[in-house]
């Protein structure tokens, strides 16, 4: 188990390693800092001078090497747009992200699987048909009409959610949230939508197609034989193995939609990671380009490491060959 | 019985005059804008949004009202000593308190301009020309130049003033440095003389401020907003949803494609004004040969008929009507009509002739026309990308094909600061904060050099027009100084350097029981608002 965790450990920290050299060599095709850090009257040699001082002119290798050494020390510098302390900044954004992906996240898989469910039971029914028809239409719509068509439809015209922000937040320790006040929950409703649709539409067809392939198999038809109740085939043993692929599926996707959150951030003007990273592409904010990247890495390999040390709990399968290789 | 009733009435008439007063004191303007100000520290950033929010809090010497004059703000008078043409003598306002209640003198401006004149200071570009800055007495400073400058008091307008003690007390006598590890004192907190004091501030989220009641314009002003919430929202179709639904009272940076369906609204008001900015095209003049065009051995935009082509094929009413729907004005020089030398007859410009074009064109030895890289920026300006792609399609009229790289103004304007330059052809646009043309002609026209020049990516150099150029800042006898301006812009047009396109016209939205004039300078000064009474 210890010598499985370590493994899986290390490949993170390279996969880290990669990502922000890969970042690093990136960030010159962005533009360049100096321009936007400095009014219209500066001189060629003010410009000069600063890109010198902050270590622009070295080369890209040089670069990285002093960004990792100064992240090993949990430094990562001062933005250069905001003058403030990068890992000030994503602390301050962490809290609105998280908040936002963890509910639709949540609210994918719950109305995924319900809906998924509802769809393979009554397979032929017209609202099975009406809810596939609208999963492709939600697969297909680019997240940003959505969200537009849903502040129209709610802020505009109806006037029962604001369009954009997070409402009033309220503290706990350094954690700001919005789930404790009433703005703050009316502001998270569309962006939740919003983000969770592609993943609730995803998660609902996986688990209609898995349902209906469980129905089919021996067990199922077993246990119609013995006469056992409709309703407890479907709920206690036909769902129980359709989750497993559900859950995993679910649960890695729960990194994209805290990293790829961007989109509906800005739409809603969510003032989180997405967001921060938005406005430090447009001004060329390395420091913050460099930290966020690095973070939504981190995230990945951490999913990643749960689901893998979930796989090893959950299958025997993999111990058996992990202790194979080992004689 | 008689007298009983008149006390009644005069209660009454005090009770509702009492309410009336009370609906009107409480007024919070929500005011957004697509950018959030980067840093509260006056000092640190040159840049639009940050002036704009930091104008409430903080004051500089004097400002610039809606029409582009120059008003007193925190000195009341100055002058030019007689005797000695090197010093700049302001006479500061007497009576006027920080926020924390210190009283303001002439340490706090001998100390800001310092800071904005330090190396971390965004400003210090503005402030080349200062040798020294002296105290006087109490009300009274000189500001001491290197040579005769006629102009310095027209740099002041965006340079704030701080209290020198606070920013003693909190450690932020310098403006940031990035290299640093920590967080400068005045990028979250503020300590100014201006008419609203911070309350709290969520960079890129929300930033609220309150009325400064002990503030010296009290009286002078309306100052009807009591409470501003500045929040920036950067997708423009949330900030117009925004207004829409009410959320928010008044919008900067509307899009052009919106202001005919707000316009439409009864609910609002739409302003619209022009912005002291122009928009124009920019060519290589001086390479022997150009990198991106098709043509061997020479460079077509050093012949001045090549150029003169161009500019005529330019529809620049086609551009307005259709690009920009209606909001901007076509220009002929890159000048706006707010700058001290502008003249209707320099604002003129060709008529359209392909015709004529063309014959310039083989004139010059080119009949087929030629090609040619255009650089455009496709996230400073209003619509810029559209404005390059129909200037494409009209010089395609006349036989010279213009391929377009649109990329962002992070990638654009390093290509034309760049020394030497990394394009040859290319859209730029050009405020001019200091409402004179010498603003113009030192970056835009003067040979690359020093701190003139910066912008001047035509590579173009002129002995006789850079001496012209450097006389005005030091000539003092204003007749001469205005005979060499319009003896500069008859050159300069004459060799048709820029091709011109328009002025910007800017745009605020808001609810139609408030009137925010347009401001050249794209600031808003909250107050001067009143509320409409109904």
């Amino acid at each position: 188990m210890f010598a499985y965790a370590a493994k899986s450990l290390s490949q993170g920290l390279l996969v880290l390693l990669v990502v922000s050299a890969l970042a690093f060599s990136m960030f010159r095709f962005v533009g360049d800092p100096i321009a936007n850090m400095m009014g219209q009257e500066a001189t060629q040699q003010d410009r000069r001078e600063l890109a010198e001082h902050l270590g622009l002119n070295d080369s890209v290798p040089t670069q990285y090497a002093r960004f990792i050494g100064a992240a090993l020390r949990g430094d990562f510098g001062v933005s250069y747009r905001q003058a403030r302390k990068v890992s000030d900044l994503i602390a301050e954004k962490l809290p609105a992200t998280i908040e936002l992906a963890v509910l639709s996240a949540l609210f994918a898989t719950v109305c995924g699987v319900a809906l998924g469910v509802y769809a393979a039971i009554r397979r032929d029914g017209w609202l099975a048909h009406l809810v596939m028809s609208a999963s492709l239409v939600g697969v297909s719509l680019p997240t940003f009409l959505i969200g537009i068509g849903l502040i129209y439809l709610f802020a505009v015209e109806l006037r029962w959610l604001p369009s954009f922000g997070r409402g009033d937040t309220v503290k706990i320790g350094w954690w700001s949230t919005g789930l404790l006040t009433t703005t703050g929950l009316k502001s998270l409703i569309m962006p939740v939508l919003t983000l969770g649709f592609f993943q609730l539409t995803l998660i609902m067809r996986l688990t209609r197609a898995q349902m209906l392939e469980t129905m089919r198999t021996e067990y199922v038809r077993f246990a119609r034989a013995r006469g056992i109740p409709e309703q407890t085939i479907r709920f206690r043993h036909a769902l129980k193995n359709t989750m497993v692929p559900v859950i995993t599926i679910a649960g890695l996707q729960l990194g994209s939609v805290i990293a790829f959150a961007i989109v509906t951030e800005t739409v809603f003007q969510w003032p989180g990671l997405g967001s921060l990273f938005v406005n430090a592409v447009q001004f060329v904010d390395i420091p913050v380009m460099a930290a966020y990247l690095m973070f939504v890495a981190f995230v990945f390999v951490v999913v990643n490491l749960a689901v893998d040390l979930a796989y090893f709990i959950l299958d025997p399968r993999i111990r058996t060959g992990a202790a194979a290789a080992k004689r | 019985m008689k007298l009983r009733s008149l006390a009644l009435k005069l209660a009454l008439l005090a009770a509702t005059s009492v309410a009336a007063t009370a609906a009107l004191e409480a007024r919070t303007l929500k005011w957004s804008r697509s950018g959030d100000s980067l840093t509260l520290d006056p000092h640190a950033q040159n840049e639009g949004p940050t002036a704009a929010v930091a104008h409430q809090m903080y004051e500089p010497l004097a400002t610039r009202s809606v029409d582009g004059k120059l008003v007193p703000a925190l000195a009341t008078a100055w002058r030019i000593l007689p005797d000695n043409p090197l010093i700049w003598e302001f006479k500061l306002r007497q009576g006027v308190k920080f926020h924390d209640g210190a009283p303001f003198t002439a340490d706090d401006v001998v100390f800001s301009l310092e800071r904005a004149m330090s190396p971390t200071s965004d400003f210090k570009g503005l402030w080349t020309s200062v040798e020294s800055v002296a105290k006087v007495d109490d009300h009274t400073v000189h500001v001491k130049t290197k040579g005769p400058n006629p102009l310095l008091v027209q740099n002041v307008t965006n340079t704030f003033i701080m209290n020198k003690a606070w920013a003693e007390k909190n450690n932020t006598v310098k403006p940031q440095d990035f290299k640093n590890k920590e967080e400068n004192f005045a990028v979250r907190n503020v300590n100014g003389t201006g008419p609203y004091m911070l309350v709290s501030r969520e960079p890129d989220v929300k930033t609220g401020l309150k009325r400064n009641d002990s503030y010296w314009g009290r009286g002078e002003t309306p100052m009807e907003v009591t409470e501003i919430i500045y929040t920036p929202v950067k997708q423009d179709a949330t900030r117009v949803a925004a207004l829409l639904s009410g959320e928010v009272d008044f919008v900067q940076d509307v899009p052009v494609q919106d202001i005919q369906k707000l316009q439409g609204d009864s609910k609002l008001r739409v302003n619209i004004g022009p912005e002291n900015r122009s928009i124009f095209l920019g060519m290589d003049v001086g390479s022997a040969d150009l990198k991106t065009d098709n043509v061997t051995g020479k460079n077509p935009l050093a012949d001045k008929r090549v150029r003169q082509a161009l500019n005529m094929a330019v529809n620049r009413e086609a551009i307005q009507r259709v690009v920009m729907r209606g909001q901007s004005v076509p220009a002929g020089a890159i000048i706006p009509p707010f700058v001290a030398g502008y003249t209707n007859e320099l604002d003129s410009y060709p008529k359209v002739d392909v015709n004529a074009a063309k014959k310039l064109l083989s004139d010059a030895g080119y009949p087929q026309g030629f090609s040619i890289t255009l650089h455009c920026p496709n996230d400073r300006y209003v619509n810029d990308e559209g404005i390059c792609q129909a200037v494409v399609g009209m010089f395609g009229q006349i036989g010279v094909k213009a391929n377009l790289v649109s990329q962002s103004k992070s990638i654009h304007f390093p290509l034309i600061q760049k020394d030497p330059p990394e394009t040859e052809f290319f859209l730029l646009g050009w405020g001019v904060p200091t409402y004179d043309s010498d603003y113009i002609f030192t970056f835009l026209y003067h040979t690359r050099a020093g701190a003139r020049g910066g912008f001047n990516a035509l590579r173009y150099s002129n002995k006789d027009v850079d001496a012209k150029i450097v006389s005005l800042a030091s000539e003092t006898d204003l007749n001469k100084r205005n005979a060499t301006v319009a003896d500069l812009w008859k050159i300069l047009k004459d060799e048709t350097l820029y091709i011109a396109i328009h002025n910007q016209t800017l745009a605020y939205a808001m609810k139609n029981d408030v009137n925010v004039p347009v401001h050249p300078d794209n600031t808003v000064w909250i107050k001067y608002l009143s509320f409409k009474r109904s």
